[in-house]
């Protein structure tokens, strides 16, 4: 067939790591701007965290179409396949082109290949241990130990990140995305041809800088616990209850 | 000037390698690379020992068979120039160099220095070519040709195809070698009618080859002694992307009549 055959090839491949990369980088920024919520305190309207609220939000949003948390689940499945996908082209393109670098030159310099270029494989499987570990840690609080308690979103992640080792490792794996994101977010357009002379420093001084945003908003929120600039979880401030 | 060289020395394409160190001493410092390799020969020769084999042709850097790794770097470490263009002026007196074959896999070692890169040959014949009628040759400019289009094709010509760009990749892709013989044709109407088949067919036989994939490290065009850009591989992306989505999609148009 003639999907397969395009599949086969290594840009077949590299066409797959841009699209599901490109899903990925979408949803990484919303992650990012959604995590912003908590620093908005109390909806004096409610009496609840607005992150709390925004956690319902994501349940609730397009509930009359797919039901509640409906389109939660449809969009975490979009992002397991688009991450199954893009973890199995990129360890498949990975041995693909180690086999064909067997012997590498004495004293080889790279002139414009970069840590984050050549750290592609190996902060992306870094990642993909990441990504369990959090889902464990603050959705199905399975690795929580605090006092995880379900809706509570604000609680959970102010007394996840209380934990030392909790935020270091959350920062550490933030500088491992924003290294995968500083190529792949310029890497993705060079990959489906959709660069071009006019575009190519440009495209890549944005996916600069998006990689950037991307890491100081996530490491804000562990930052932000740690030097006091979000108040304690207040057992007195309502609970969403949402439906 | 005086070098202290430390040469790959392989028998034959399966024996075990080794690097073997030369002195070589009195060398006039407008002396080209390859004349220097020339002269050691000469001394090995005398020494009754087995001369460093090497490729060369030009020696003006258009030919693209002087394929040698210097100090790590392909072609040595002056950009835009081949081995042969380097004068042993660019190295410090006394200094070590380090010289290896192009490092690999679809291109496999011959002897010493030189490796079979015929694997370059079979992507070309593979699709990189025009299918024109023989008989009387046409008029110039019988087909218009855009100016833009001829200069970009007369840029992706100008890739020698010496192999540089494969070995300083750390994938050992050939993605800018293929894309540029790609590109040489497909951007003028002469190259047109075979484009879609030109772009899958010379992918597929660049990864039967086994060439590594592009990883947009941009060690390629760093290396290229032509100063090919990596933009003809976001080109070749796009071309082949759309060949499979024509090979895909096209079949059913075309049967409805």
């Amino acid at each position: 067939m003639a999907l397969s055959d395009f599949y086969r090839t290594t840009v077949g491949k590299k066409v797959v790591m841009a699209l599901s990369g490109a899903i990925l980088v979408g949803f990484v920024f919303a992650h990012m701007a959604g995590n912003l919520k908590f620093f908005s305190g109390i909806n004096p309207a409610t009496g609840s965290y607005k992150f709390d609220e925004y956690g319902c939000f994501l349940r609730q949003f397009g509930s009359e179409i797919f039901g509640y948390s409906g389109f939660l689940w449809l969009a975490r499945i979009v992002l397991l396949l688009a991450l199954v996908a893009h973890a199995i082209s990129g360890i498949s393109l990975a041995r693909l082109n180690r086999l064909a670098k067997p012997v590498v030159s004495q004293g080889a310099r790279y002139s414009s290949a970069n840590a984050a270029s050549r750290s592609m494989i190996y902060g992306g499987l870094f990642l993909l241990l990441f990504i369990i570990y959090h889902i464990l840690h603050l959705t199905t609080g399975t690795l929580h130990f605090r006092g995880f308690v379900e809706g509570s979103v604000y609680a959970n992640v102010y007394n996840g990140f209380l934990s030392f080792p909790v935020a270091f490792f959350y920062i550490f794996s933030m500088i491992c995305l924003a290294l995968h994101l500083y190529h792949g977010a310029w890497s993705m357009f060079q990959t489906v041809g959709l660069t071009s002379s006019l575009w190519d420093s440009r495209l890549k001084l944005y996916a600069r800088i998006f990689a950037y945003v991307i890491f100081l908003g996530f490491c804000s929120l562990p930052i932000g616990v740690w030097v006091g600039a979000v108040a304690k979880p207040n057992a007195d401030v309502k609970v969403v209850i949402c439906q | 000037m005086n070098f202290k060289l430390k040469i790959w020395r392989q028998k034959l394409g399966n024996s075990q390698g080794f690097f073997s160190d030369y002195l070589i001493s009195n060398i006039d410092p407008d002396t080209s690379f390859l004349e220097m390799l020339d002269i050691l020969n000469e001394q090995l020769v005398i020494q009754g020992e087995d001369p460093v084999a090497f490729e060369h042709d030009c020696r003006e850097g258009i030919c693209g068979s002087c394929s040698m790794t210097i100090n790590g770097r392909p072609h040595g470490p002056n950009r835009l120039t081949t081995a042969c263009q380097l004068k042993m002026r660019s190295f410090a007196d006394g200094a070590e160099i380090v010289i290896e074959p192009w490092r690999a896999k679809a291109f496999p070692i011959v002897k010493d220095l030189v490796t079979d890169r015929s694997a370059f040959d079979r992507i070309q014949q593979a699709g990189g070519y025009v299918s024109v009628n023989t008989g009387a040759a046409c008029d110039a400019n019988t087909i218009p040709v855009e100016k833009e289009s001829a200069d970009l094709s007369f840029y992706a010509a100008s890739c020698i195809g010496c192999g540089a760009c494969v070995a300083a990749c750390p994938n050992g892709s050939a993605m800018l070698f293929t894309a540029a013989k790609v590109a040489q044709l497909s951007l003028l109407p002469q190259g047109a009618p075979e484009r879609s088949h030109r772009a899958i067919a010379m992918v597929e036989r660049m990864d039967q080859e086994n060439f590594g994939g592009c990883t947009n490290h941009g060690e390629c065009q760093a290396a290229c002694p032509k100063d090919i850009s990596i933009r003809f591989i976001s080109d070749l992306n796009r071309e082949f992307i759309t060949a499979q989505a024509k090979k895909i999609y096209g079949k059913r148009a075309s049967r409805r009549s």
